[in-house]
């Protein structure tokens, strides 16, 4: 087995390399907010709403705010296509995504309203729960709601009896484990982790640690992204 | 321990102030850390540590000027759409000033569809905003442009006592209803003023956090007279 610095993975990355990742902010007039992101072949469009009345009203709560996610692949996201319609993935993941964005509000400054969040998969390559959560962060913060981190998500996992860092679709099918994982990079907390397939607990260890070294270097993107809106507008001051 | 320059461009988790200081406006204590919420500009003063925020929706105050359209009505009341994470009501007794009887026709006074200028008069129990349309200039809007912005940035299209709108409003001739929420009513005698109205405000939300603005705009609005744009 050749060493792991000389290993090169399917797409030719190293064990510890994230996929190219882009990310941009306020792509949607008509949203509150949004964010689109590029990570590797995955491309996924995010609007945030809210807060705002909550319809059915009977869903609403006194105390605090609800928020409410939908992640949805489109038809031509993936190839052979796929059906449209919600499957039990999509609302896993849905479910998911609420979960992991949830402890960054403040909902409960906002009693009896919603926040809606919109994440429209228009590719994926393995990772686009990540990359959804990811580029969720960024539409919060662009619609001006009260957060106490970004979250940031990366997945590592096992591939090849490697420990490797953000998989891709071929290494999440053909992979032996994958572990999604979100977090708040200034609170030092977990926001997310799951597991799928087998790993010792060292291996565990070694997949959490890497994940939160990936999410530390996801969290500067979003940083660039968010910033680079006003430093655009910065320039237009200087001339 | 400061963390940040003055004025400085910070995003919602960024660590603001390490010890004891008063968490101000767009911030939070988490241990000994003051933290941003809201992507904006730190701003530190004495003793405390706040952060004008760039981006924000609306959340009412009592006293707001706010424009908004009537969505739905029930029994004695309107519900109106200002932006803010609950619809707000007004009263029939908020609008015409005598109290409800089954006489009244609220179509007729204000109908599903139509722009009101309000005030928002209190808060309720529920945090409901409660509007009213007694007073000088509120009502129904019957003509003019509704266009939007982002409310945190209306305190920079207003001015320094109001200097930057006086300034829109004396160059163009136009008129202005700024809402608190966002919403901003323009009024002009040509098209022609109005569109430059438009141009103004879009060019004010884009640059809302550098300095010397209304400088710039007046010499943008100078331009614009001179034929020069």
């Amino acid at each position: 087995m050749s060493s792991n610095e000389e290993w090169r993975r399917v797409d030719g990355r190293r064990w510890d390399e994230l996929r190219e990742i882009r990310i941009e902010s306020g792509v949607l007039p008509n949203a509150d907010g949004s964010a689109y992101i590029e990570m590797g072949r995955n491309k996924i469009i995010v609007g945030v709403y809210g807060p705002r009345e909550m319809h059915p009203k009977h869903l609403a709560r006194p105390h605090t705010g609800i928020l409410r996610c939908r992640y949805h692949m489109a038809p031509f996201s993936t190839e052979p296509r796929r059906s449209p319609a919600p499957s039990r993935r999509d609302m896993e993941i849905t479910m998911v995504m609420r979960y992991a964005l949830e402890p960054a509000i403040f909902l409960e400054r906002y009693p009896r309203s919603t926040i809606d969040v919109y994440a429209e998969v228009l590719q994926a390559d393995g990772g686009t729960r990540c990359a959804s959560i990811t580029a969720a962060a960024v539409a919060l913060a662009d619609a001006g709601i009260p957060l106490k981190d970004l979250v940031a998500a990366c997945s590592a996992g096992k591939y090849e009896g490697r420990i490797v860092l953000d998989l891709n679709d071929h290494e999440d099918k053909y992979g032996e484990a994958d572990l999604p994982l979100a977090y708040m990079p200034n609170l030092g907390s977990i926001t997310l982790l799951q597991m799928d397939g087998l790993l010792s607990p060292e291996e565990l260890d070694r997949c959490i640690n890497l994940a939160i070294e990936g999410c530390r270097k996801i969290y500067e993107v979003q940083r660039e992204a968010l910033k680079r809106k006003y430093e655009a507008k910065k320039e237009v001051e200087g001339n | 321990m400061k963390t940040f320059e003055n004025r400085e461009l910070v995003l919602p988790g960024d660590v603001l102030y390490i010890g004891r200081i008063r968490a101000g406006e767009n911030t939070y204590r988490f241990g000994d850390k003051i933290l941003a919420t809201r992507i904006g500009l730190v701003e530190y003063g004495r003793g405390t540590v706040s952060v004008i925020a760039l981006e924000a929706g609306y959340q009412p105050l009592i006293g707001d000027l706010v424009v908004g359209d009537v969505v739905d009505m029930e029994l004695g009341f309107w519900y109106v759409d200002i932006d803010a994470p609950t619809l707000a009501q007004l009263s029939v007794p908020d609008a015409t000033g005598s109290p409800y009887s089954p006489e009244i026709v609220m179509p007729d006074i204000l109908d599903v569809g139509d722009t009101i200028a309000a005030k928002v008069v209190d808060l309720d129990r529920k945090r409901i905003p409660i509007l009213s349309i007694l007073g000088k200039g509120l009502g129904r809007i019957e003509d003019g442009l509704v266009i939007r912005m982002t409310p945190s940035k209306i305190p920079r299209l207003i001015g320094k006592k109001g200097s930057m709108v006086t300034m829109i409003l004396k160059e163009t001739g136009c008129d202005i209803i700024i809402g608190q929420n966002g919403r901003i009513v323009v009024k002009g005698r040509s098209r022609e003023q109005e569109d430059m109205v438009v141009k103004v405000i879009r060019r004010i939300e884009m640059e809302a956090h550098t300095t010397g603005l209304t400088n710039r705009i007046q010499e943008y609005l100078r331009c614009w007279k001179e034929g020069r744009l």
